[in-house]
């Protein structure tokens, strides 16, 4: 076998100058052994199930980073959807509690997000999942660390309308009491929640899942974007071969990665997330990658075809370079953490709708988007329920992460800084659904989901 | 993109440790003494170097085995970007086992 100096330098080229990195390593801890009928023994329990842990991914991680030379940029934990393991102790009170324990475990491990704060309500809730939804405006506006989630929908369920309904306010209340509407983010309304996403905010440890298990997120937009630009005159199947090119070796290297950091974790491999993801970060968009094809601004008409050519191609290179893909496997489109999506928020190109739009094809959902602090609850529901539906009737995860910004008005800006970017505040709709939305119930399943 | 063999290396080799430190930057007298006293230091043992000019820019390419060395990687990386802060030159150490899986099946 021969390396060429060219192939050896393409690696080289991808990390140095092209922000190719893991983007996150994330441990998955299984906590229902923790259980105990000693609330504060339970607490201790799942601290000392998490903290060594937790300690010994970062130690590794970091190893790795030097022997690869491959950024690791994050190292989380996810844990077994807490609502399961609070069964027996479902008070609002004791939620916030076990909040603070998780959020104690990550941060003296020096981890920036724990997830699995959540609950699965696709079909009906329990009296402990309606306890976390009630916990979640003290939990969210409280801890810095711990991350959010519902499954409110399933292509097998359909979706559960009534926890939907009950989102609505609970959102709006977290962000009156975090400051401007920040714990918003830190929360992920979704259906057909994947029970190995690596990614934040809707991480978690699944119910089929091991006692531990490492999942790796790679991600490479600037990698994909240069080799767009550099092909300007091919056609779209040629494009297509020249990304799925790309992503097989990018995906080969977060194999490579996760497994090594697996053998050394002594716990089971899990997946490969090949989701492509922006972070604020100049060339490190998802949208540069449409603008490299030819969209002058996201949201431009041919936007839409566009993304669906990118994550199909991302797909298929990402399949064929690991058996193990897993996660959510789309295409992250967040408006406030991508400066390309800012910037055609900013200018009028990105509207809300198109934004849904674009959702549909491919992407994982409408994420760290910003509406202004008067949407009334039931509007906030309805823009949730609306892209919860595509999920439910395509098949495939959709999520919502919605930031209400208290104050705001459409086209005024929000900068939080760091990790999370911009947040230009969208205009919603002004037309009310509000007696369609309060009918409540569930969507039945879609007949495609009638496979036995 | 150029298809040219030249510098092939050939890093199949199961009893050994192995890694590419890779030069990049513009040529200049000592790039060699200096990156190979680096690594003399850590007791690591150049078993191939290749070098050519690619795009307009000197590379250089380093095949060593740091089986045999005592040394943290950290400390041969944080040794390295000296010379390369000194050289105005990007130098890498990356283990081999990266370029093989994402340049070959």
């Amino acid at each position: 076998m021969t390396l060429t100096v060219q192939e050896i330098f393409e690696t080289v080229r991808m990390t140095l100058h092209q922000n190719f990195n893991i983007r996150t390593t994330t441990l998955g801890i299984n906590l229902k052994d923790c259980i105990h009928s000693d609330f504060s023994k339970f607490c201790d329990q799942v601290y000392q199930r998490i903290r060594p842990a937790a300690d010994r991914l970062v130690r590794e991680a970091g190893k790795l980073e030097i022997l690869y030379g491959v950024p690791i940029i994050n190292k989380r934990i996810s844990v077994t959807p807490v609502s399961l393991i609070m069964e027996t102790h479902a008070e609002p009170a004791k939620f916030l509690e076990m909040a603070k324990t998780l959020e104690r475990a990550a941060g003296d491990a020096g981890i920036d997000f724990i997830g699995g704060f959540g609950a699965l309500v696709q079909k009906g809730m329990t009296r402990s999942d309606r306890a976390l939804i009630e916990s979640l405006p003290e939990v969210l506006s409280r801890t810095k660390r711990v991350c959010g989630f519902l499954n409110l929908g399933s292509t097998v369920a359909g979706l559960n309308l009534d926890a939907v309904i009950a989102l609505g306010p609970i959102l709006k209340e977290v962000a009156q009491k975090s400051g401007n509407g920040i714990g918003c983010a830190k929360f992920g309304a979704f259906v057909n929640a994947p029970e190995d996403n690596p990614f934040m905010a809707g991480a978690f440890h699944g119910v089929g899942e091991p006692d531990f298990s490492v999942n790796i997120g790679v991600s490479g937009p600037g990698v994909v974007r240069d080799v767009v630009a550099a092909n300007t005159d091919c056609d779209l199947t040629e494009l297509s071969e020249i990304i799925k090119r790309t992503v097989f070796k990018i995906t080969r290297a977060g194999e490579l990665i996760g497994r090594d950091l697996a053998r050394r974790l002594e716990v089971p491999f899990g997946i490969v997330d090949i989701s492509l993801a922006s972070t604020t970060v100049a060339g490190d968009s998802v949208a540069a990658v449409l603008e490299a094809m030819g969209i002058e601004m996201v949201g431009a008409h041919g936007s839409t075809l566009a993304l669906a050519l990118l994550m199909d191609a991302v797909k298929k290179g990402g399949a064929m370079a690991s058996a193990n893909v897993g996660g959510l496997s789309g295409t992250f489109i967040p408006v406030s953490e991508d400066d390309r999506m800012t910037a055609a928020a900013l200018e009028g190109a990105l509207s809300m709708d198109k934004l849904e739009a674009l959702t549909s094809v491919c992407s994982v959902g409408m994420d760290m988007f910003a509406v202004p602090g008067d949407t009334p609850p039931e509007k906030v529901s309805a823009i949730i329920a609306d892209e919860l539906s595509i999920g439910v009737i395509n098949n495939k995860t959709t999520a919502v992460r919605i930031i209400i910004i208290p104050g705001a008005k459409s086209g005024d800006v929000v900068d939080y800084g760091g990790l999370l970017g911009k947040v230009p505040v969208m205009a919603v709709n002004k037309y009310s659904s509000a007696d369609f939305i309060k009918r409540g119930g569930r969507m039945p399943s879609p007949v495609t989901s009638m496979r036995n | 993109m150029e298809n040219i063999n030249h510098g092939a290396i050939d890093p199949e080799d199961s009893g050994r440790e192995l890694a590419f430190v890779t030069v990049m930057g513009r040529d200049q007298k000592g790039i060699v003494a200096k990156v190979s006293t680096v690594l003399y230091k850590h007791k690591i043992n150049i078993e191939d170097i290749s070098q050519k000019v690619m795009r307009g820019n000197f590379v250089m390419i380093m095949m060593v085995d740091f089986k045999d060395s005592p040394s943290d990687l950290e400390d041969v990386k944080t040794d390295l970007a000296k010379v390369g802060e000194e050289m105005s030159l990007q130098i890498q150490i990356q283990h081999e086992a990266l370029f093989k899986a994402m340049h070959r099946i």
